[in-house]
């Protein structure tokens, strides 16, 4: 398994658009950094970016790279070895170059500029979400064989939790507005990891606005332990539940 | 700094006169003097003398002060209310009480016992005392130009049942309450029905409920005090004439909380204040003929929150500089007034370099409205479907007041 | 060797595999024949584990291959279009090939040396010919000295000098007592090499016969004409 995982890190890396990605994550967050003239406000640009830009290119990319290495992964899967470690080498092997270049990109800056909680939270969160669309990208590939068919699903599913899921969230509170909706909308976040990682961000950064009554009700649950343990399990079991699946589904994929 | 200077002359000549035209003698009390406790020492002093108490510790019930006289302490002697009675009762006119450390007052559900009570009389003077776990502080009751000035009031306690007013002033009129500081009381500083009075240099702060409160009082001042940390930072309320200058309002946290709430009040002048990472800086209702200019709002949740209930409020030349929103409102009559603005969110431009932008600015979001109406849609903040909301209704103004924009906003700071 | 039992498998509406039975021993050399979409690849890729049947088993050296992995060191594979990580060179593949099957047997590094890839070793995967992939693929096959050879259309795209090198290499490995499975459009390469011939249709195996009876029942001598007569003879038979 440590093979293939090395033999996946190298060739991704040599890849020209994670290249790429890495110096468009590096130009952009020094560029945020360097013109505004509050870094806090370098920051919020910064949040867009990784709530937007880095799901959209890792689960894109990631799709992409499956569908190309799909005769590669034949050859592995005809060779003496589990397909179970081949797909984990393949998820651990994508994860680990698009989070380092996730973290060379946009991580490296903001320790120089904003080396704080909210920078760590930053760099943490960019990086679990970098993980979390490589594995809803396995998801994707293993169940669609044609491959425009799984890279239009990745970018649906990108559109869904970016956009979609939003609006329904938003449509849910006109219909409820009479309603008490402060706690399941603590429930309701769980189910997408960009919102998830965007409240826990937002705890640090706008701390005034947040201390509203709802805002105080978010900080009161997301502040405390069990709150921050809710966000990382939950933001844990968006990588783990995929990979599981996909995995399973691999296990009995014809190729 | 002017002023004070001023004043300080005017109280060197006052306290000049009254030494002049009293033949005053001077009643020592303490353990080692005639008068072991300052209830004989008053007992002995007709009006205009000085009872002059040593230090040390006094239980003596409730002290009742009627004559006209000077009541000073030595190193802060401590005046004990065992937790049952009010300790200072002023009866009479132009008695002034200084140098004490007065500690716990009795509570009570029926009465405002206080540390100190001036009752119907004028020209009380309360200074340089400190004091301690008392129910209210220092309570006026239908005064005239009385002066409270240089006193510390502290409380512990932490709900607003268990906990007094630190200055009460009921019914009075030129007040002058100067350079106090205020903590832990259910409201720092309390006003009702008190008209033509100042108040300058007091620090409230992190009292249960609002800093300072005002009711049904008129023709007041306020300037240079310092607000901050408060349960729910300052209530201005049914008053008229009230100016406001350079004041603080800080780190007022909480969804009821606001760094000032203005509720029907006429013709205020707001000027110089800054407001800082408040939840809502100001939050207006049945506000009229308000003129604020020179304030900036710093990173609050909201600059302003301006009901339509609101009228003629003109905001000139403000700065509002990383505040989450910068106006919330909750209707699409507008009937106030943006000029001249500094808004760190505006986008446009300015063609002929007159450092005025060409474009109008509109400081209220969709995204706001949307969170004023549904608050758990805070949720959403800084999500891309409300950025995409805002953009949009930029461009197609349809739910956000169509009149309620800043023709003329600044490029840059105002000052 | 290789025993198939039954097996079926079902793509959406089509039949790839229907009901097929097989054995195949070793020192066999088989050929795989039928017309596109018979089911040949499907077979292979079965006996590889690549596809998973629905009904039906396969057995290689008398244990039911399914979620084993480990019997796939004695095969060797050259798929039919063989693609590998387009950022690597010809001697990383190799090297990590040997690396991850990393077998304790001496490396069988003949096909590296007739096709010169030694002398290609520096080169990228991407910029090689669709040729020269197939030679990748086919040393890859030989390399580990496996006991069973699977060859998917192992001379499409190659040279003549190259395919006969291959054949030559095939023969040898034959000789040497191992199994050997190949598809095969070109029925003429195959003439000299096979021994059986196992011939599929819509899924299904019509016959699994030696060489010899097959040219003694259709008296053809050319294993591509012998072929022709038994698909004439099968068209009409299903005509009636």
């Amino acid at each position: 398994m440590k093979k293939i995982f090395k033999y996946v890190v190298t060739d991704i890396l040599r890849n020209k658009i994670v290249l790429i990605y890495t110096v468009f994550l590096l130009a952009a967050s020094l560029s945020v950094f360097g013109l505004e003239d509050n870094s806090s406000k370098g920051l919020l640009s910064l949040l867009n970016i990784i709530l937007i830009i880095v799901p959209l290119v890792n689960i894109i990319f990631s799709s992409i790279y499956i569908y190309n290495s799909a005769e590669f992964i034949e050859l592995l899967v005809s060779q003496p070895l589990k397909r179970k470690s081949i797909w984990l080498s393949l998820f651990t092997g994508l994860a680990a170059s698009l989070s380092l270049a996730f973290f060379i990109g946009a991580g490296i800056p903001v320790l120089i500029f904003q080396p704080n909680t909210i920078g760590f939270t930053m760099i943490a969160v960019g990086i679990l979400l970098s993980i979390i669309f490589v594995a809803i990208a396995m998801l994707a590939t293993v169940n669609a064989r044609d491959k425009a068919k799984g890279i239009g699903a990745a970018i649906m599913i990108w559109l869904y939790f970016s956009l979609l899921f939003d609006g329904f969230v938003l449509f849910l509170l006109f219909q409820f507005a009479d309603y008490p909706m402060e706690k399941p909308m603590i429930a309701i976040s769980a189910f997408n990891p960009i919102d998830l990682s965007r409240i826990l961000i937002l705890l640090q950064l706008d701390v005034s606005a947040m201390m509203g009554y709802t805002g105080a009700v978010f900080k009161d649950f997301f502040g405390t332990f069990t709150g921050i343990a809710f966000s990382i399990i939950s933001l844990l079991l968006w990588i783990v539940l995929p990979v599981w699946y996909a995995a399973h589904k691999f296990n009995t994929k014809d190729l | 700094m002017g002023g004070y200077a001023e004043m300080k002359i005017i109280f060197f000549i006052l306290s000049m006169f009254y030494y002049c035209t009293c033949i005053a003698k001077t009643i020592p009390v303490g353990s080692s003097r005639k008068y072991k406790t300052i209830t004989a020492g008053i007992e002995a002093s007709v009006a205009g003398d000085t009872v002059l108490v040593d230090a040390g510790n006094y239980k003596e019930k409730n002290l009742v002060i009627k004559k006209s006289i000077v009541l000073k302490g030595i190193n802060y002697p401590v005046l004990d209310g065992e937790k049952k009675y009010e300790i200072i009762s002023v009866k009479a006119d132009a008695v002034v009480i200084d140098g004490f450390r007065i500690v716990h007052s009795g509570i009570s559900s029926l009465q405002d016992l206080s540390g100190i009570k001036v009752y119907d009389s004028r020209d009380a003077v309360i200074k340089n005392n400190i004091l301690e776990n008392t129910f209210f502080g220092i309570y006026i009751q239908n005064g005239l130009n009385c002066t409270i000035e240089n006193n510390r009031l502290t409380a512990s306690s932490t709900e607003e049942q268990q906990s007094g007013n630190g200055i009460h002033c009921w019914k009075s009129d030129s007040l002058r309450i100067i350079n106090n500081k205020i903590t832990g009381h259910r409201d720092g500083i309390y006003f009702e029905f008190v008209k033509n009075s100042i108040i300058w240099r007091n620090t409230s702060a992190q009292n249960i409920r609002y800093g300072l409160h005002f009711m049904f009082s008129n023709n007041d001042m306020y300037v240079s005090n310092i607000f901050t940390n408060n349960g729910s930072g300052v209530s201005v309320m049914f008053s008229n004439k009230i100016r406001m200058f350079s004041n603080y309002f800080e780190e007022n946290w909480g969804d009821a909380s606001h760094g000032i709430l203005l509720k029907e009040i006429s013709d205020g002048d707001m000027e110089g204040n800054y407001f800082a990472k408040n939840t809502s800086a100001i939050y207006m209702e049945g506000a009229n003929r308000i003129f604020m200019k020179h304030n900036t709002f710093e990173n609050n949740g909201w600059a302003l929150k301006i009901q339509a209930s609101c009228m003629e409020v003109v905001l000139e030349r403000n700065n509002f500089i990383g505040n989450t929103f910068d106006v919330g409102t909750n209707g699409s009559l507008v009937l106030n007034k943006f000029k001249n603005n500094y808004w760190d969110k505006y986008e446009g431009y300015d063609l002929n370099k007159d450092k005025i932008g060409d474009i109008p600015y509109r400081p209220v979001s969709m995204y706001s409205m949307i969170v004023e109406k549904y608050p758990p849609a805070m949720i959403l903040f800084r999500s891309f479907i409300t950025s995409l909301l805002d953009k949009t209704e930029k461009i197609l103004p349809s739910l956000t007041p169509e009149n309620l924009k800043d023709n003329a906003p600044l490029m840059k700071k105002a000052f | 060797m290789i025993i198939a039992s039954n097996v079926t498998k079902q793509f959406g509406k089509l039949k790839a595999l229907d009901n097929v039975s097989t054995t195949c021993n070793r020192g066999e050399c088989i050929a795989l024949i039928g017309p596109n979409g018979s089911g040949k690849t499907t077979l292979i890729k079965s006996i590889l584990g690549m596809v998973v049947p629905d009904n039906g088993f396969i057995t290689f050296k008398d244990k039911n291959i399914l979620h084993h992995w480990k019997y796939r060191e004695e095969i060797g594979y050259m798929p039919q279009i063989g693609r590998y990580p387009d950022n690597m060179t010809i001697g990383q593949v190799l090297n990590m090939m040997k690396d991850i099957r990393n077998q304790q047997v001496a490396l069988d590094e003949d096909l590296v040396k007739a096709f010169s890839l030694q002398n290609l070793l520096h080169k990228r995967m991407r910029t090689l010919s669709g040729g020269t992939r197939q030679k990748v693929s086919a040393a890859l096959a030989f390399l580990f000295n496996p006991s069973v050879l699977i060859l998917d259309e192992p001379t499409a795209g190659l040279d003549p000098i190259a395919s006969e090198l291959l054949k030559e290499k095939i023969i040898v490995e034959k000789e040497k007592g191992k199994l050997v499975l190949i598809t095969s459009h070109v029925l003429s390469e195959l003439d000299d090499l096979v021994t059986e011939i196992i011939y599929m249709q819509d899924g299904k195996l019509l016959f699994h016969k030696k060489i010899e009876l097959l040219r003694e029942e259709t008296g053809e001598s050319k294993l591509s004409k012998a072929i022709a007569s038994v698909m004439v003879k099968s068209l009409y038979e299903k005509n009636i």
